[in-house]
């Protein structure tokens, strides 16, 4: 059944689809409709958090407007990417001087699709460094119990049927999304992490440096697509 | 923090018909699930809505397991007068909330 | 459709408590039918229901069980002598038959409303509505649920 030979064969720029493309219509209209969509509630919450003074200072104290901010991120300085859950703590510890919020944690989540949200219809914007060729490495990587590199499904074999899910091409292109599955928002390193936990592969712990590079070379790939934060997805 | 949201028009002409769409941040646990270990995860839902425009009941429902989570209930009325539009979400483990929405009808 | 591990979750679950064990049940499928009658004939009172009024919209094919987006519409002139009362959602296969009861009247000026509803198998999703006059209309839609390819994790 797994018979797929490792091409490593990228998506041409001009076929690449975002995962909205491969939704029924009734779950693209629950993305659609601002009012209805489920994680407006995580917007609204996001909106109170960023205004709210933690520390020494709210978000709102320093930035106006982060309009474009999320299609730059993950970001590399130092040698080291750096994603923007990340970002929003590294301000919290260093300028507000409060407590980082955990992974996946509501607040957390909430910040970051605030943020997200301020560049939806924008376009990806990623060049290409060390930190993304280490995240293609990974990318291309055979791992797990099913022996199995994320690019055998999502470059060679999308739009195929796997159980009776479409496989899409993964594009990053709406994080955070409220996911149907988990009934819940979650981030890009939760969705990654399910797709190790379904190659049967240990995964990377959240905030690893391995799922940050994954995360630049997925934006890297989507480069020129536009956000769609916040997005829903099956 | 955000616990439920309301969509309405905030003004109507008399006898308009409006749309009202309510969602309430909430698991809806079903009480079929169960733990990696085995265990039931207990039932924990809302259990009634209830909307009232000027203090009469217009619209009531019951929600079962059955509900997806963060419950969406959409439906109509007849913009007749000027008022208050109250909303109200009960539920297991004493869950209550309230929202209210004011409509000016001309 | 259970995988092994799926099976052997379910069967460590039967062996721990009771609930589990209607999941390996061979007679699922009519206890579901004979729960599924019950919950109608609660609402009905034994009074027939005919086919016809009321406009139940599912997808056919759900993307996923958990939020399946479904809107009901009566055709009725909602005047103080004829209208909608109530608007029940039941489905075939969950655990328990109800969905959504909603109980309006006059007032709403249209006897419609949409909600989001969990669906856990391939089956019937039935809208009942209940009018003035005590007569009972539905409409009923047979959908599929996929399954998602790779699930997270032991939840069942």
């Amino acid at each position: 059944m797994l018979c797929m030979s490792l091409q490593a064969g990228e998506i041409p720029l001009g076929e690449r689809r975002s995962g909205y493309e491969f939704m029924g219509r009734d779950t693209r209209a629950m993305q659609d409709d601002d009012s209805t969509n489920p994680a407006l509630f995580w917007l609204m919450d996001g909106e109170t958090l960023w205004k709210r003074k933690d520390g020494v200072a709210a978000c709102s104290s320093c930035h106006e407007t982060m309009k474009g901010v999320a299609a730059r991120y993950p970001k590399v300085a130092g040698g080291r990417a750096v994603n923007l859950e990340q970002q929003i703590n590294a301000c919290r510890s260093e300028r507000q001087k409060a407590a980082p919020l955990a992974y996946e944690s509501r607040e957390l989540l909430a910040l970051t699709a605030y943020v997200a949200r301020q560049s939806r219809g924008m376009p990806i914007e990623a060049g290409w460094n060390e930190r993304t060729e280490a995240g293609r490495a990974l990318f291309t990587r055979r791992q797990g119990q099913l022996n199995l590199a994320c690019t055998q499904c999502h470059d060679d074999n999308w739009g195929k049927q796997l159980s009776g899910t479409t496989i899409p091409q993964a594009h990053p292109t709406g994080y955070p999304i409220y996911r149907l599955e988990w009934q819940d928002m979650g981030s890009l390193q939760r969705r990654l992490r399910n797709c190790m936990i379904g190659v049967r592969a240990e995964p990377y712990p959240y905030g690893s440096a391995e799922l940050v590079d994954l995360e630049l070379y997925l934006m890297w790939r989507a480069r020129g697509m536009k956000l769609e934060t916040p997005a829903v997805r099956p | 923090m955000a616990r439920v949201a309301i969509t309405a028009p905030s003004s109507a002409k008399k006898g308009e018909i409006i749309e009202i769409k309510t969602l309430a941040a909430h698991v809806m646990e079903n009480g079929f699930r169960r733990t990696q270990e085995g265990a039931l995860i207990p039932r924990d839902i809302i259990t009634q809505f209830v909307c009232t425009y000027n203090g009469v009941e217009i619209f009531r429902a019951e929600l079962h397991p059955a509900m997806a989570a963060n419950p969406l209930i959409a439906f109509t009325t007849v913009a007749t007068e000027s008022g208050t539009l109250e909303f109200k979400w009960t539920g297991d483990n004493g869950y209550a909330e309230t929202q209210s929405a004011s409509l000016s009808v001309s | 459709m259970t995988s092994r591990r799926q099976f052997l979750l379910l069967t460590c679950g039967a062996l721990a408590a009771g609930e589990a064990v209607a999941q390996l049940d061979p007679n699922i499928a009519a206890k579901r039918e004979a729960a599924l009658r019950a919950a109608i004939g609660k609402i009905t009172d034994g009074k027939p229901i005919r086919t016809g009024k009321v406009k139940l919209q599912v997808p056919p094919l759900i993307d996923n069980g958990n939020t399946v987006p479904l809107a009901v519409a009566v055709e009725s002139p909602m005047t103080a002598e004829n209208h909608v009362k109530a608007i029940h959602v039941l489905t075939e296969k969950n655990p328990q038959p109800y969905v959504l009861s909603a109980h309006l009247g006059p007032r709403a000026g249209r006897a419609s409303l949409s909600t989001r509803a969990r669906i856990a198998d391939t089956g019937r999703v039935i809208a009942i509505a209940q009018m003035s006059d005590g007569s009972f209309w539905q409409d009923s839609v047979s959908v599929v649920v996929t399954l998602s390819a790779c699930l997270e994790d032991g939840l069942i």
